[in-house]
């Protein structure tokens, strides 16, 4: 019943092109090679020349193989049965469990109707004052973490997961290094969280192209529990390597890149997977938190800055802390106007003197003499950077606002912070704080 | 139906698919796909031999060579008449909320519906009587959709002086029924109903003449009106690198813009920031019309998701809207985010069909098909000798926020006002992050000249100046020098940012814009005496802060002058009089 041909005519990189008839764009087959069988899937007709692009790479691939078109697209499993388990990129089965064929789905499916998705409301509250207060994330976002190679961005991932309060948590693992793979599952177990979880893994050591296959099954399931009425988080890690290699099948395929090499629908691909994230009405959510790790620290390059054109917002993991500037989330005035009536001021205020107290800093670095003002500005940017920023404070939303009046106080007089009346009657300390929170 | 020309597909390469036909195909005409029950729209774009190469509007996903294609020899077209406003169409104007009623909450493959509803009857008010001569474009009668009397003109696709031979009387039609027959010059006979279709790609040009914009198109935005000014019928563009704030802006022109009707194109942006447009517009009410805004607004929504090809027709469907709403005298806003997403669809189907590429691989045509779409914008003197407007404005994304890449300078050559969104501004949270040191614009403002001159003048020296401290430090830098600085930094503070969650200061009258821009510009033109730098760095902070406050109040409420005063008795302590008067 199902087709299967011999008649491999080109091998070219992950690319195999065969004689056949009758097949489906973007169907899957089955290859069967002197090393196992990978799974593949079409990506140009052209008459009887179907191309391929085969997922666990070409290398070993005979000419002579056997090519079996399974005649539908790319399927995964779905439901509470992948709960606490552990697959690769092509939705085998990576722990000891057996392999799922129940309620199969079809991945990469349409794209929602921008008439039935509702405006973003609900706080996830991270206990991460940069983020509660400075760029509160909210349920349906899709928030890149832009990072450079090195720093600990998957450890932050891991703690916003078992922080947040989402009902499901999938992990999709791209060129995940063997280590990190294994501190995400520690760490899922130590807290509890692994019960809750399903794990797409494609490590560093499998074939590049095997990634491909990662955000599309990751997100397919999450659109499954979303569905029911989940509320479902999924973290990607790390989308450069998915970028990569979309890259390589399409120099492979011949296209013109259009920069840096990157295929010229770079940005349709990635928006495509993003724009996944939603707020079902009536039922769940999709929120998906994203690893990009710039090549070079460098934003422009095209992978962060396609991102960033695509999702709402993004943090900047930087010397080991969320860098206040360029950190954006585009959502956070849905849910922060709504917390408490000073989060927005003091979010703004803070920020505004900070940026000031950098350029305080470079006049310092430069040997300038310091004006009283840019002395306060010193203080005041110093406690900011020690209390506020670094990723070791967990507190909650409404200590860290108090926590800012209070360096607020320390450091200036109500008029130099340019704060509102009413809100200084409301909230300023009236003795400046002497604790060390 | 056996008359169709049809083809069979041979080649699938994405949303590209080629067919072989063995009559004839017309260039850009459209083909529909038949997938099983599935019939995908398609265009064709390119002709080789008895080869049809077509861009698919939706996923070809499960194609197979061999597969029939239908051709129609009809352009791509939309749909124009009544029940277009607050509607909100994806980029080949299916209406996406009855789409949603009928699919649910994905979008479905093949699933077309028509633009209007057939059913919903309009009361329809003759303005001609038989033997009455017109042309095409003119006026036949009207109908009232919403706040305004919807023309309803004879088809623009006709020729010459028409007579009307019949038209119905005063009473309630629906888009099909016939409403009146026209005979041109040549004896030809045309029907003419409450819509007409048009091909998206071709300007409607049934006016008189095209005219030079003048008058400004009030936006409401402080920074945009008094310095960098936007005419009725102009056009302009909003490139910015990601998270300068386009969107947002645009949002906000959207809802504070004085014209009559906006149409948005989201097209290749994020579905959630048409969602916002989509739910807050039907709750927020026009202080103009008294009536919400979802009124007066068009959407056509092709986010990222969706369709590529789709995207790229979005953009038309969207102006040619707009001209129908201009050719009933009335003042239309596009509003297109983001132009670079079209420019990539474009890329992408070049691509395709393996063009040799240009700059960045855009195809070499890339310039003169953003020139053509902006030159779709203009003020015309219609017919009837009335007037009517569509003014452009367009977000560009570039990449790496580089200026100097293509799509950017290809609309910077073609539109008369550039709001440069930088983001040094946005990482300071200076809002709207327009930076006033690179826009231009070349239309001219409500606020006097010589005003307008001297803030321009204040920000670039302000800025030399601030640029200078970095060098020298600020002991380097004169008193006087420093005193320039610190009123160049109060302008951008208290009237160039606007806090658009302030519900007051989010929208500045003309009246106001007037009235408070002359308030500041006696500030900039006062000589003070301080006896240093931290007595005057204080001494403008504090008037900072009662302006923030003062933008805040009500125009003209009890509050407002009361803060006024605040701010005159502050001013009053350190001018010193007698040498603003020398």
């Amino acid at each position: 019943m199902h087709k299967v041909y011999t008649n491999i005519i080109q091998i070219s990189g992950d690319v195999i092109t065969v004689e056949a008839e009758g097949i489906g764009y973007l169907e899957i087959a089955q290859v069967f090679t002197r090393r196992g069988v990978s799974l593949a899937q079409v990506i140009r007709i052209e008459g009887k020349r179907v191309s391929l692009q085969i997922f666990a790479g070409s290398r070993g691939v005979s000419t002579g193989d056997k090519v079996k078109f399974l005649g539908h697209a790319m399927r995964v499993a779905s439901g509470p049965d992948l709960l606490g388990r552990v697959f690769n990129g092509s939705g085998l089965p990576l722990d000891k469990g057996p392999a799922l064929t129940d309620s199969l789905i079809e991945i990469g499916g349409p794209p929602v109707n921008p008439a039935k998705r509702i405006i973003p409301r609900k706080m996830i509250r991270t206990g991460i004052p940069m983020i509660d207060v400075f760029n509160s994330l909210v349920e349906s976002q899709k928030l890149p973490i832009f990072s450079i190679a090195g720093e600990s961005y998957n450890e932050l991932l891991a703690r916003i997961a078992i922080q947040a309060e989402v009902d499901i948590i999938i992990l999709g693992g791209m060129g995940l290094k063997y280590d990190d793979y294994l501190y995400f599952r520690d760490i899922l177990e130590e807290h509890g969280a692994i019960s809750r979880s399903i794990l797409f893994i494609h490590t560093a050591s499998d074939p590049v192209v095997e990634c491909l296959l990662v955000p599309d099954i990751s997100l397919a399931v999450a659109e499954q529990f979303a569905l029911q009425g989940k509320r479902v988080l999924v973290l990607l890690s790390d989308m450069t390597n998915f970028s990569d290699a979309l890259k390589e099948i399409a120099i492979t395929m011949e296209q013109v890149p259009s920069n840096r090499g990157y295929p010229g629908d770079l940005y349709s691909q990635l928006a495509s997977r993003y724009e996944r994230a939603v707020d079902f009405e009536g039922a769940g959510s999709i929120t998906i938190l994203a690893v990009t790790t710039m090549p070079g620290d460098d934003v422009t390059h095209p992978v962060p800055d396609n991102t960033g054109y695509i999702t709402e917002g993004q943090l900047y993991l930087k010397n080991g802390v969320i860098e206040p500037f360029g950190s954006l989330s585009r959502l956070k005035q849905q849910v922060n106007g709504k917390t408490r009536d000073d989060h927005r001021t003091i979010m703004d205020t803070m920020i505004q003197l900070f940026a000031s107290y950098r350029q305080a800093l470079e006049k310092q670095a430069m040997g300038f003499q310091m004006s009283s003002w840019d002395k306060k500005l010193l203080h005041y940017g110093r406690s900011f950077e020690n209390r506020v920023m670094s990723l070791k404070v967990n507190i909650p939303l409404e200590e860290a606002l108090d926590l800012g009046w209070k360096i607020l106080a320390e450091s200036f007089t109500p008029e130099e912070t340019g704060i509102k009346k009413s809100l200084i009657e409301k909230y300023w300390p009236v003795k400046p704080g002497i604790s060390n929170l | 139906m056996s008359a169709k020309r049809r083809g069979v597909i041979t080649q699938i390469n994405a949303n590209m698919v080629t067919a072989s036909f063995d009559t004839f195909v017309v260039q850009n005409e459209v083909a529909f796909i038949m997938h099983g029950n599935e019939h995908l729209k398609s265009e064709v774009i390119r002709v080789r031999g008895n080869n049809a190469e077509m861009q698919v509007y939706e996923s070809t996903s499960g194609l197979k060579v061999g597969e029939e294609v239908e051709f129609s020899e009809e352009l791509l077209s939309v749909e124009l008449g009544p029940g277009l406003l607050g509607q909100i169409f994806d980029g080949l104007q299916n209406p996406l909320p009855l789409l949603a009623e009928k699919c649910g909450f994905f979008l479905k493959r093949g699933f077309y519906l028509n633009a209007l509803s057939k059913e919903e009857m309009w009361e329809f008010t003759p303005l001609v009587k038989p033997k009455d001569r017109i042309q095409a474009g003119q006026s036949l009668g009207f109908v009232q959709e919403k706040i305004f009397k919807h023309y309803i003109m004879a088809p623009f696709s006709l020729h010459g002086v028409l007579e009307v031979l019949e038209i119905v009387p005063f009473g309630k039609y629906n888009i099909k029924q016939r409403i009146a027959l026209v005979k041109d010059s040549n004896g030809k006979e045309s029907e003419v109903f409450l819509s007409q279709p048009w091909p998206v790609k071709i300007p409607i040009r049934a006016y008189s003449e095209k005219l030079k914009p003048s008058k400004p198109l009030v936006t409401r935005m402080r920074i945009i009106d008094s310095l960098f000014p936007v005419a009725l019928g102009g056009t302009y563009c909003l490139p910015g690198p990601f998270g300068a704030g386009k969107t947002v802006l645009q949002q906000l022109t959207s809802r504070h813009a004085q014209v009559d009707v906006v149409v948005i194109a989201a097209c290749g942006e994020r579905a959630g920031e048409v969602v916002e447009t989509l739910k807050t517009f039907p709750e927020l009410i026009d202080p103009r019309t008294d009536k919400p805004l979802i009124d007066r607004t068009i959407i056509i929504c092709n986010t990222s998701s969706m369709p590529v090809a789709a995207r790229e027709s979005s953009v038309y469907t969207a102006v040619t809207i707009a001209e129908y709403y201009r050719q009933m005298g009335l003042n239309v806003l596009l509003l297109a985010d983001s132009t670079s997403r079209w420019a990539q669809a474009m890329r992408e189907m070049s691509g395709r069909l393996e063009e040799i590429p240009g700059e960045e691989a855009f195809p070499a045509y890339l310039e003169s098909r953003i020139a053509s779409f902006y030159e779709r914008a203009g003020l015309v003197r219609l017919y009837d000798g009335s007037m009517g407007s569509v003014t452009i404005g367009g977000a560009v994304s570039p990449a790496g926020g580089n200026f100097e890449e293509p799509v950017t300078q290809a609309t910077l050559k073609v539109v008369g006002a550039f709001h440069g969104l930088s983001r040094e501004r946005s990482d300071a949270r200076r809002y709207p992050a327009v930076d006033p040191l690179i826009s231009w614009s070349k239309y001219s403002s409500f606020i006097e000249e010589k005003q307008v001159k001297r803030g321009h003048e204040i920000l670039h020296k302000s800025n030399e100046i601030a640029q200078m401290m970095k060098v020298i430090g600020e002991e380097g830098t004169s008193l006087e020098d420093y005193i320039v600085y610190l009123k160049g930094e109060f302008l951008d503070f208290v009237y160039l940012q606007q806090n658009a969650f302030d519900k007051v200061d989010e929208a500045t009258s003309k009246e106001r814009q007037i009235y408070i821009f002359g308030f500041i510009y006696n500030i900039l033109e006062s000589v003070f005496s301080f006896s240093d730098k931290d007595e005057a760095l204080h001494y403008f902070q504090k008037l900072r802060q009662l302006f923030n406050g003062w933008n805040s109040c009500v125009w003209q409420s009890e509050e407002f002058k009361n803060s006024e005063q605040d701010i005159s008795l502050l001013l009053d302590e350190k001018i010193e009089k007698e040498k603003v008067n020398a």
